[in-house]
This record gives C-alpha cells, structure tokens and sequence, in this order.
C-alpha cells in the first residue's frame, strides 16, 4: 500500500481558508474562538484540537522574488495551510498508554476517539505542538488525515476543496519528487529562499505533510530540526537508575549502624 | 467625579511636558541606548506565538509525583529497615505510608484523565517506548506488592506466625521496594521524555531530583511520626545535602532554556521550593538537629519545599512551551 502524503505549496496558497472549513464541516469539528489576533488576516493563530487546518498569514520586510510590493521597503504577504505532519517516527503514537493512537495502512497517525482517555501525554509529546486535548470533551484530537474519506477512495476534504491545488494529496514518494521540482522552477524564477520543509535528517525520520516554503521554517513556527522524544528515553533511565543505585546504599548505610 | 480626576490641560502644561520629554532624551543619550537590533534570521517566529502544546495536566499530577515518591522510598525505607532488623513499627509506619500512597495515587490520576471512566484503557497495552504507559503498570503492580507486604506484616505481627508469610513478606517488601523505586522516578523519566525543552533538557537531572525529594520525604515522614532515630536523621541530612547541591547546580548554570528555572511564577516556586528542601532543611538539622523542635521544623520544610518543587517543574513545562525561541534556538545549535 502507499504512503498518503500532502504537498502543501506556500508559492500556490492565497489564504482562502476552504481548507479550514472544509475541514471543520467534513470533520464536524466545532468552533475554535471567534476572537481576532491582530495577526494578519489569521485569527486561528495555531493548530489545536479544534483546528485541523491553518492557514499561515506571514508579513515579512523582505522581496518576494523579484516582485515589486508597491510600497518603499520591500514587503511580501505569504500563506500556507498548515496540518499535521504525520511524522514517520510520530511522537504521540509513541506516547500514547492506550494504544488509541495507531499508525494506519496508507501511512498516518490515527487517534481512535473510542479509546483515547484523555491523559494528555500526546500532548507534551508533539515536536510540532499539533495534537491537543479538546477542554470540554477531555479528548485529545488532530487531523485525521481523512482517514474516512480515504477508505471510501476519496482524497481528504482540504485538499478537495483547494481551489488552487496548494494542498496536493498522492503518494508520499511522487510529492516528494514533485515538490524537489516545484522548489528547482521555483529558485530557477528568481525565488532563491523557496525550499522544501520536509525534516528527514532528524529522529522524526521525515513527514508525510511536506511543505514548500520560502525562507527560513522558522518564520511558519515550524521547528527547524524536530526529534522525537521517546530519544530521550534511555540517558533519562540510565540517571533514574544510577540514582536509584545510589539512593538505595544510602538507606543501607543509614539503617546499617 | 469623572471631570475631577481629569488632569488641567493648558498650554502651560504641554510646555512642561515637552520639557519632560526632552530632559529624558538626555537621559536616554547619556545611557547611550541604542534600539534593539532587528531579529536575526534565527530568532523569528510566527508572530511569537507558541510551536509547542503546554501540559494540559492540572493540579493532581504534580500532587500525584509527590505521592508516588513518598510512596516508592517509603517501601524502599521498609525493606531495608527490615533486612537490618530494624524497630519492627518504623517498618509498619513505613509500609503503610507506601500502602496508602499507593491507594491515592491511582484517584488522583484517574482524577486528571479527560475521560475518568475509561481509566483501566491504560493497562490496554503494556509499551517500554512510552513512560506513561510504564508507569500505569509500575503503579498497578507496587499497589499488589505493597498490600501484599502489609497484609503479611500484619499477619505476622499478631501471631500468625507461618513460614510462608515469612517468605511472602519478603516477596512483596523486596518488589515493593524496586518498584517503588521506578515508581518514584519514572515521572522525572516522563517529563524528561518530552518535546518541551525545559524537560528534556534536563532529563538527567530529573530523576537525582525526585528520587532525592522522595527519599527525603519518606525520611521526613517517619520523624514526624516520631522516630527520631539515627538513621532518619542520616536520610535527613543525605536528602537536603543532595537537594542543596542540586540546587547550587541550577543556580549556577545559566542556559536560555532553563529561563522557566529562574524566573517567573515557576521560578520563583523552583527557588522557594529548592531552599526549602536543601539549604533550609540543611542548616536546620546542622544548628538544631539535636533537639526534637528541630528536626520536626527540618523535616516540614522538605516536604513543603518538595511538594512546591513538583508544581513548580510542571509550571516550568508551561512556560518552557510558550517560548518558540528557546526551542529554535536549541535546533539550530545541534
């Protein structure tokens, strides 16, 4: 079976937002705040158990290309839709005590809403900051890549209903080599910073939500080098040990004399 | 009353503050300041909003490592104590303080879930990768092992003499107390194990502290109860000595990522707490460590600084979430 993958293409995106209500209304995923941030046109501010999908509104005091923005300073108005990254080596699955979140056949990180308890180690476990506990439901929640429509053979309702084909849905392998080309046109046109987001050299062992960007992750709030936890397991339980070994000839010597 | 607080406006008063202003101006030129440089590339971040999820944990898991560490020394402290044949009611106290830890910890927990009543999910499966899935069965199994000890204790002590509860006391103090040794420092391995920064870039630290703080407690509980023994005056002077160099070791090293450490609503807990549990219990025990009154007020001020310390490390992991640059800044520099 192959992997199921996202492309999602800053240089494509004009901050709609049909990913999101797409999203929301396939998902039936309720509100998430109807407050205004100030940032940009994004008041969603994050991914979050609420939000499944989120569209990026970037200002920046920097040319886009080799366009003029109109105004004295360069200046350049960038969007993407963000998801989760359904990471090769995910670490809320690893987290997760219940076995709720499992690893599906076409590749991504499902939480089965029937098991999760809600003990929030997901949560802390994210390198992305993606999954979230839903306050009044005590469930934790995150995209689920559509897993529902991708049994039916549809492809998931973001990327069905991006009028610009920003958000592209296929194999992970054919994305990946598409979105190298993509970034090859797009440096070849006179965007140099356009890169591809996609953190293969870390622990996360690579993602299968790829981004093309321009820049620096950073700006996106995307952790430039994200590792997953459970690498931090064994120097935790190696001091946990020696500790232990050391608490315990204290008591000895304390109750020997 | 609202035209009254209103301050005169004249044109007397644009000119002082026009004078005001100037004047701090000079100033200001005088301290030769010079504005904040423009970020560099590395220091950006989405409209400094947060990368990570805090901990959505609330009150009941910093309580819960606080028990879990009482719990866990407290059957380490009883299986010793018995394996030198110590005063056989330090071990009864010490057996139920771990009994009872035991008995509180799993409500507190469940307590914490988002869905209480799906608790028994998390012995579902059995994962070594996950800390949370290893602690659910490392407090299953210390909860048997230490009602399995104090019902062979109890037995024993009121004459129910038989090998076998004899050799299960054994069995159920031995087990209860390497469990609860995992017990009382998984939860350091737990938050060490996670993507937020302040934790897991201090994971080694973590567990020295909790096991530390565990000890401590447990010793400090068993003075309170009235066994002002060598021994617990030992474990006293152990725990709060560790804990001050602890301590001294956080003060000292200054790195962005433990800013939670050092300042904040966590940070001024982190402090408290830590001269509490070493300094303060310390010198206690050095000046007035021969009188009861002092070791009473010693062994109040570790529990109270090491109750305080759990809060304040969860707080830090909130905190530690909410700043993207610290966390940039860890990625870039590997």
């Amino acid at each position: 079976m192959p992997i199921s993958a996202f492309l999602t293409d800053a240089s494509l995106c004009i901050g709609c937002k049909a990913c999101e209500v797409a999203c929301k209304e396939w998902n039936e995923i309720p509100d998430d705040g109807f407050s205004w941030s100030g940032n940009s046109y994004d008041n969603t501010r994050a991914l979050g158990a609420s939000t499944w999908r989120h569209v990026l509104f970037l200002e920046q005091k920097q040319p886009m290309g080799s366009q003029l923005a109109g105004i004295d300073e360069p200046f350049r108005w960038q969007f993407l839709s963000d998801v989760c990254k359904h990471c090769a080596n995910a670490g809320c699955l690893e987290a997760c005590p219940t076995g709720s979140i499992v690893r599906t056949e076409v590749g991504s990180v499902f939480v089965q809403p029937d098991i999760c308890n809600g003990c929030g180690y997901c949560v802390v476990s994210c390198p992305f900051g993606v999954i979230e506990k839903r306050p009044d439901d005590g469930r934790a929640f995150k995209c689920t890549f559509c897993y529902d429509r991708q049994k039916a053979g549809l492809i998931p309702a973001c990327a069905k209903a991006c009028p610009t084909e920003s958000i592209q849905f296929g194999d992970l392998e054919v994305l990946r080599q598409r979105g190298k080309k993509r970034v090859e046109v797009l440096q070849e046109r006179g965007y140099s910073d356009a890169r591809i987001y996609n953190p293969q050299e870390t622990t996360v062992g690579g993602i299968h939500a790829l981004s093309v960007i321009f820049g620096e992750p950073e700006a996106y709030n995307l952790p430039p080098a994200p590792e997953v936890p459970t690498v931090y397991l064994k120097s935790a339980w190696t001091s946990a040990f020696i500790s232990a070994a050391i608490i315990l000839a204290i008591v000895c010597a304390a109750f020997s004399f | 009353m609202k035209t009254a607080a209103k301050p005169k406006m004249t044109e007397e008063r644009l000119e002082e503050i026009r004078k005001a202003a100037s004047e701090t101006t000079k100033e200001v030129l005088a301290a030769q300041y010079s504005p904040r440089k423009p970020p560099a590339q590395s220091e950006q971040s989405y409209y400094g909003l947060a990368v990570l999820k805090a901990p959505a944990w609330t009150w009941e898991v910093p309580l819960y490592f606080f028990l879990g560490g009482i719990a866990g020394l407290s059957a380490c402290v009883a299986f010793v104590a018995q394996f030198f044949r110590s005063d056989p009611a330090l071990i009864r106290v010490s057996l139920w303080g771990a009994l009872l830890g035991a008995a509180m910890c799993p409500v507190l927990l469940i307590a914490d879930l988002g869905r209480p009543t799906r608790f028994l999910n998390m012995l579902r499966v059995f994962k070594l990768r996950s800390a949370m899935s290893l602690g659910a069965w490392i407090l299953a199994v210390f909860s048997g092992c230490a009602f399995l000890a104090v019902v062979c204790f109890e037995l024993l002590s009121r004459g129910f003499t038989n090998p076998l509860w004899t050799s299960l006391l054994w069995l159920g103090e031995s087990s209860a107390a390497a469990v609860g040794m995992l017990l009382a420092s998984y939860t350091a391995v737990l938050i060490g194990a996670t993507a937020i920064p302040v934790w897991s870039e201090n994971r080694k630290l973590l567990p020295v502290h909790f096991l530390t703080s565990g000890l401590g407690c447990s010793a400090a509980i068993l003075e309170l109860a009235g066994f002002l023994i060598p021994a617990t005056q030992v474990l006293g002077f152990a725990a709060s000595g560790i804990e001050t160099l602890i301590e001294t070791f956080l003060e000292v090293r200054k790195r962005p990522v433990d800013a939670p450490l050092h300042h904040g609503k966590s940070g001024t807990t982190l402090r408290i707490a830590g001269l509490l549990e070493g300094p303060a219990a310390l010198l206690l025990r050095v000046f007035w460590g021969s009188v009861p009154a002092g070791r009473y007020a010693a062994a109040v001020c570790f529990l109270i600084g090491a109750l305080l310390s759990r809060y304040a490390w969860i707080w830090a992991g909130r905190a530690s979430a909410r700043d993207p640059h610290v966390l940039f800044h860890l990625q870039r520099r590997t």
